[in-house]
């Protein structure tokens, strides 16, 4: 699958909503836990050697599973495989609860549950929609309840 | 680099809803040596917008996306190619490659204009922020216009969603996994009876729960435990990030509130 990596090199050196030096180890067989720079920016994680540039690679943070593991440790695994886990082991547990509850709310579809959720509180102390005013209110994105599915295709 | 393809292509393909999909056909790309262009061709693709992430596809029932273009930093503008209905997908980054699209109406191409223009994780940002501060207006304005016969717990003090009676009556939701939490669409508790009333009630409030006593008048209403150094230096503000802490925190209150609010209208008041 082709991306535009040229782009997301260029993201991963956006200011990050949160970043740390933690070790981590990849769902493959033999591997060890390493130190890596770990940055959090809108819904990528991207994991860097501590003394590179570029990042070594990037996880998209949709239809994942965050899990605490044991003391100190959190794992990322994405629905479709979920043995297959990504391991972060921090310096404190404090370090990996708030890892563990930024991630939950990294992804795009968090965000968009969130604006729903204003949106009807919102509609329902006021009366009306506060979309209105900004034009939005009939973009697909933002509809509450179950959305149409309009583009039955895949799968 | 790496990235989680696998991952990223059943996002693409499973169904959850996209924001936006069709044909669109898209410009071929090819290396120029020399400075004038050969004839430019164009190959129709089926093009699925899911959040930040569009998709194209070879044909609409491919099992796997060809390609995937992630919409941070872009801009999304009417281009002047020789085909009618073209418009393109810009990056901030100067020396990136645009993508050039083409619709086959002016209707689709507005349509997908305007999805692709409003697509990335930082437009949506804003909005949940300014939905919050309004939550928050409403709560205060809905607060100074009803009198209620008690106060809740969190009166004098500034709160960013101050009233937590206002949360969905479960006590938490079920973050299984991101993209598929669980809210519920809950309601509020009715009435005006939950309401903060600032200026006091004529009934006892109710106690706080014990670890309420020790926050401070934080924005965030919290000792924001989860406020670390990494974050203070992005642009991004901490309060989008305390939606589901406030959530959680605030559903557990509520339990509470709800309990006795209940007897209380057993007994008669209001």
């Amino acid at each position: 699958m082709r991306y535009n990596e040229r782009e997301l090199l260029s993201l991963a050196r956006q200011p990050a909503e949160k970043a740390a030096e933690i070790r981590m180890s990849v769902p493959k067989k033999g591997s060890v836990l390493k130190k890596r720079l770990v940055k959090l920016v809108v819904n990528f994680l991207f994991y860097f050697r501590t003394d590179e540039a570029e990042p070594i690679g990037a996880l998209l943070l949709e239809h994942c599973r965050i899990t605490k593991e044991e003391e100190n440790v959190f794992s990322i695994s994405f629905i479709e495989e979920p043995e297959r886990k990504y391991c972060f082991e921090c310096a404190s547990e404090e370090q990996c609860q708030e890892w563990v509850e930024a991630l939950k709310r990294a992804s795009y579809e968090f965000l968009r549950r969130s604006l729903i959720f204003y949106r009807n509180e919102i509609q329902k102390m006021t009366g009306k929609d506060p979309l209105e005013q900004y034009g939005i209110s009939e973009e697909a994105r933002f509809q509450l309840g179950k959305r149409q599915q309009e583009f039955p295709h895949l799968g | 680099m790496k990235l989680n393809e696998r991952s990223v292509a059943h996002y693409a393909t499973c169904d959850s809803p996209a924001d936006h999909a069709g044909f669109l056909r898209k410009r071929v790309e090819r290396h120029h040596h020399h400075a004038h262009h050969y004839s430019t061709s164009y190959q129709r693709r089926w093009f699925v917008l899911k959040g930040n992430l569009l998709f194209y596809f070879e044909e609409r029932e491919s099992r796997e996306p060809v390609g995937l273009v992630v919409l941070e930093g872009c801009t999304v503008e009417l281009c002047e190619a020789a085909e009618e209905f073209a418009f393109a997908i810009r990056f901030d980054d100067a020396g990136a490659r645009a993508y050039v699209l083409v619709a086959d109406g002016q209707a689709t191409m507005e349509a997908w204009v305007k999805a692709l223009s409003r697509a990335s994780f930082d437009y949506m940002r804003l909005v949940v922020k300014e939905l919050e501060k309004q939550l928050e207006e409403a709560c205060k304005s809905l607060a100074a216009c009803r009198k209620s016969p008690r106060r809740s717990s969190s009166s004098g003090r500034k709160r960013h969603l101050s009233n937590p009676a206002l949360l969905p009556l479960q006590e938490k939701p079920s973050i299984l996994e991101n993209g598929y939490s669980t809210w519920g669409s809950g309601g509020c508790i009715p009435g005006g009876a939950a309401c903060p009333d600032h200026d006091g009630g004529q009934a006892k409030p109710p106690p706080l729960p014990p670890r309420r006593r020790s926050a401070t008048g934080s924005a965030t209403g919290s000792s924001a435990p989860s406020l670390s150094p990494a974050m203070l230096e992005s642009p991004v503000s901490p309060d989008t990030i305390c939606f589901s802490k406030l959530h959680n925190w605030y559903g557990q209150e509520i339990v509470v509130l709800r309990r006795e609010w209940q007897e209380r209208q057993k007994r008669g008041h209001l």
